[in-house]
């Protein structure tokens, strides 16, 4: 058998799983948001979840951003430590201690925050144990920063162990040389070893981005309430009214908002390809 | 001289305290997870249990708590999904490694797609599918939609692990007389042997903590862990919902502390290559 069939024969089985599990499902999501009971092409899916939803629309947008924007910064505080740090025993002990998050499950880490951040929870105690706080003025952080801490709690050990990975893949001639002209630590993070590893940071948050865009249970868990993130909207669409067509509608909104981010994170991954082969 | 000290004890003050707020950061919420598991009584204002136990551990182990069976159904749907991508992507990642393709930055870019989109509304669509296929609440439902999620970084992996195996000793293999499944089975497979069980464990680690697909495929006969965990939770069974979490974390945290010994950087260098 010629190898390029051979080939084509062995990734096919892997190929029809992808197409009929993911593609057909979007395209059916697309048909259901832009079609009405006739089967005639409609927009009132849209104009009813815009209606409905603008609010945890643009509640989902700031949530998502503010996350990742969080997210890169401790990503590049720590990666950054890792890379220049000059205390052998400091850098130990942050490399063990950051990425105990990396693959604790959203759901988990929803009830965990629930606890944590509960008015009665261990923050607050420890705040007012440690007479930082006003007994009072002891306040549930279980709303939006609730979502917010628990995601960048969750996603920036990810984010950090690629961009620590990459730093230290770059040579170390250049930041030597940096440093023996006099340049400071966080000048030399940021000008010369941020710089080249600018493809990985991006692509870790576009991948944060996406996957924080699509996280039902930790919205669910500690802010089900209006205004919400759109997952939970879509929840409800379907498990109350049994409304499908809102729900795909919902679901390709925060689509649009998420090929955003994948538009850049796949032009790098083709480059990347492109490159390699 | 005391100048001189302070200016050596400062950084060392800095670091410590950075150091010990992570560690508050990180370890914090799951020392509160904690408590709450082995907690009998903890009531407004107790700053930790006022009585400690194991009363609620014997409630989630006993037959009517549920946990041990849907324990048993998330273990098994877990290993079932290993099996199913590992079968699909063994050969689709030797083929994107070692043969040549017609249209592989196209085939590559396939696989990039699943972890590129959101995943709702292939779970919601996939449900529907199902609803109609009479799919929906049966294990198998559940394990082809964690199938269709995992083989992404199955194939990933064992393209990369594939990669990874210097060819020189393939085509000494072939040189000395063994046909190309001999080939495969005794010196290829063995060689990418340790990024396979990676991306296996990453499989299996995956459907276990499932919940999204679960939760629209799976209702209302498959009640996986992390299901479980959530109804606990909503019902406002703090402890319940504890020591779920606590099952779901050991093995998450166990993959963390030895994921290096499995993914070495050769292989890691591969990915996406």
């Amino acid at each position: 058998m010629n190898p390029r069939t051979a080939g084509l024969l062995l990734v096919s089985p892997a190929l029809a799983v992808i197409a009929v599990f993911f593609i057909v499902p979007l395209g059916l999501s697309v048909h259901s948001a832009f079609t009405d009971k006739a089967g005639a092409f409609t927009l009132a899916h849209f104009e009813k979840s815009f209606e409905l939803y603008s609010n945890d629309m643009m509640f989902t947008v700031l949530i998502v951003l503010l996350s990742s924007a969080l997210i890169a910064a401790v990503a590049i505080a720590i990666a950054g430590y890792l890379t220049l740090g000059e205390h052998a025993r400091t850098k130990t002990m942050l490399r063990w201690l950051y990425r105990w998050p990396l693959f604790i499950p959203f759901v988990v880490t929803g009830q965990v925050m629930r606890t944590f951040l509960a008015k009665n929870g261990m923050l607050n105690h420890v705040l007012v144990g440690g007479g930082l706080i006003d007994p009072l003025a002891a306040q549930s952080l279980l709303d939006w920063r609730g979502i917010v801490i628990a995601f960048v709690w969750k996603q920036a050990p990810f984010v950090t162990l690629l961009l620590a990975g990459a730093m230290a893949s770059i040579e170390n001639q250049h930041i030597e040389a940096a440093r023996n002209l006099g340049a400071r630590r966080t000048r030399v993070l940021f000008e010369i070893v941020l710089p080249q590893v600018r493809g990985t940071l991006l692509v870790g948050l576009v991948l944060s981005f996406v996957t924080m865009l699509s996280v039902l249970s930790v919205p669910l868990m500690i802010n089900p309430n209006s205004p919400t993130m759109m997952t939970v909207d879509v929840a409800y669409r379907i498990s109350t009214h049994g409304d499908y067509a809102v729900a795909n509608a919902l679901c390709l909104v925060s689509l649009l908002f998420a090929s955003l981010g994948a538009w850049v994170y796949l032009r790098y991954a083709v480059k990347k390809a492109e490159v390699g082969t | 001289m005391i100048a001189a000290l302070a200016q050596r004890a400062l950084p060392v003050l800095g670091r410590g305290l950075a150091i010990a707020l992570l560690a508050f950061i990180i370890f914090g919420p799951l020392a509160n997870l904690l408590l709450w598991a082995f907690a009998e009584r903890w009531y407004f204002p107790g700053k930790i249990p006022q009585q400690f136990g194991f009363a609620f551990w014997g409630r989630v182990f006993e037959p009517r708590g549920g946990a041990v069976q849907s324990l048993v159904t998330s273990i098994w749907i877990a290993l079932l999904t290993v099996t199913f991508c590992l079968a699909a992507a063994i050969p689709a990642g030797y083929a994107l490694a070692r043969l040549k393709l017609p249209y592989r930055a196209a085939i590559l870019m396939l696989f990039l797609l699943p972890q590129a989109v959101p995943n709702l509304p292939i779970y919601v669509n996939i449900a529907r599918m199902f609803y109609e296929l009479r799919l929906n609440g049966t294990v198998f439902g559940v394990v082809l939609v964690h199938a269709a999620h995992g083989l992404v970084l199955a194939v990933w992996i064992a393209s990369a692990a594939f990669a990874a195996v210097d060819a020189q000793l393939e085509e000494a293999a072939r040189n000395l007389g063994a046909g190309p499944w001999r080939c495969f089975a005794t010196v290829t497979l063995p060689l990418a042997a340790p990024g396979l069980i990676a991306s296996a464990i990453f499989v299996f680690l995956e459907s276990l903590d499932e919940f999204t697909g679960t939760y629209f495929v799976g209702v209302p006969d498959v009640t996986t862990l992390p299901l479980l965990m959530f109804n606990a939770s909503m019902g406002g069974n703090y402890q319940i919902a504890s020591i779920t979490a606590l099952l779901l974390l050991l093995p998450s945290v166990a993959f963390m502390l030895v994921v290096e010994r499995f993914l070495k950087s050769n292989v890691l260098a591969m990915v996406g290559r």
